[in-house]
């Protein structure tokens, strides 16, 4: 077999609602592509991947301090400009919907779906104090090699 | 031409049309033909990209009333 599939990569640094999106919209076309997609989540990006309810696991006081102050998943996530104290995320939702646009949960349950494999930087998660328990089914734990492994292979790799 | 599959993907919005239309022609045999109805402004552009990309063939396209209509056929 060598049809092999032609690959793209994103790196998810930003935790923002709106870069979050293009992420996603990005990978989801990539995958009807038929590419092999891999999203790489690191530092404030792994916050898009936290599930939203408390997961109870041992930690630190500054891992703890850090689980309370960013955003626990998806639907917390707030804009990259006009945020208003929450507000922003609120009305490009409703836009959005408006729009039959897909919201960032369901983008996520597609990539998910279309096998774009979601990949969690091990490296950050420990410094930012998230635990595989915290974060959604299903994804997998790596680090740079590992990126740059199928980086490598990409004709598309984006870091947003 | 006739379509042996219909996928309608109105009113959705970037980026299901291409979704929708790539799983619709995975179901497909190499042959066949799909008809694809969008109405979202860039899928004229979107559709043509993904078929040349995806080394299948655009049939036909046109544009009626704000609908676009595409025939692909599976390669």
């Amino acid at each position: 077999m060598e049809n092999k599939k032609e690959q793209t990569t994103i790196v998810l640094f930003s935790g923002d609602l709106d870069k979050a999106i293009a992420a996603f919209i990005i990978a989801n076309g990539a995958a009807a592509y038929d590419h092999d997609v891999t999203i790489f989540f690191t530092f404030w990006g792994l916050n898009t991947l936290r599930k939203d309810e408390v997961v109870h696991v041992k930690k630190g006081f500054l891992e703890k301090a850090f689980g309370w102050m960013m955003p626990r998943g998806a639907k917390k996530l707030g804009l990259s400009k006009m945020n208003m104290m929450g507000m922003g995320p609120e009305m490009i939702k409703h836009v959005m919907k408006k729009h039959n646009a897909l919201s960032l949960p369901q983008l996520i349950e597609l990539a998910q779906e279309q096998g774009v494999k979601l990949v969690a930087c091990t490296m950050t998660m420990d410094l930012l104090g998230l635990k595989q328990e915290e974060l959604l089914d299903g994804i997998e734990y790596a680090g740079v090699a590992a990126y740059l492994g199928d980086a490598n292979q990409a004709k598309v790799n984006l870091f947003i | 031409m006739k379509a042996d599959l219909f996928l309608d993907a109105k009113d959705l919005a970037c980026p299901m049309p291409i979704v929708r239309a790539k799983k619709a022609l995975d179901s497909l045999e190499p042959g066949q033909i799909m008809e694809v109805h969008t109405t979202d402004k860039g899928s004229l552009l979107d559709f043509q990209a993904w078929v040349k990309q995806t080394k299948h063939e655009m049939v036909s396209h046109e544009e009626e009333n704000g609908i676009y209509k595409f025939l692909v056929k599976k390669v």
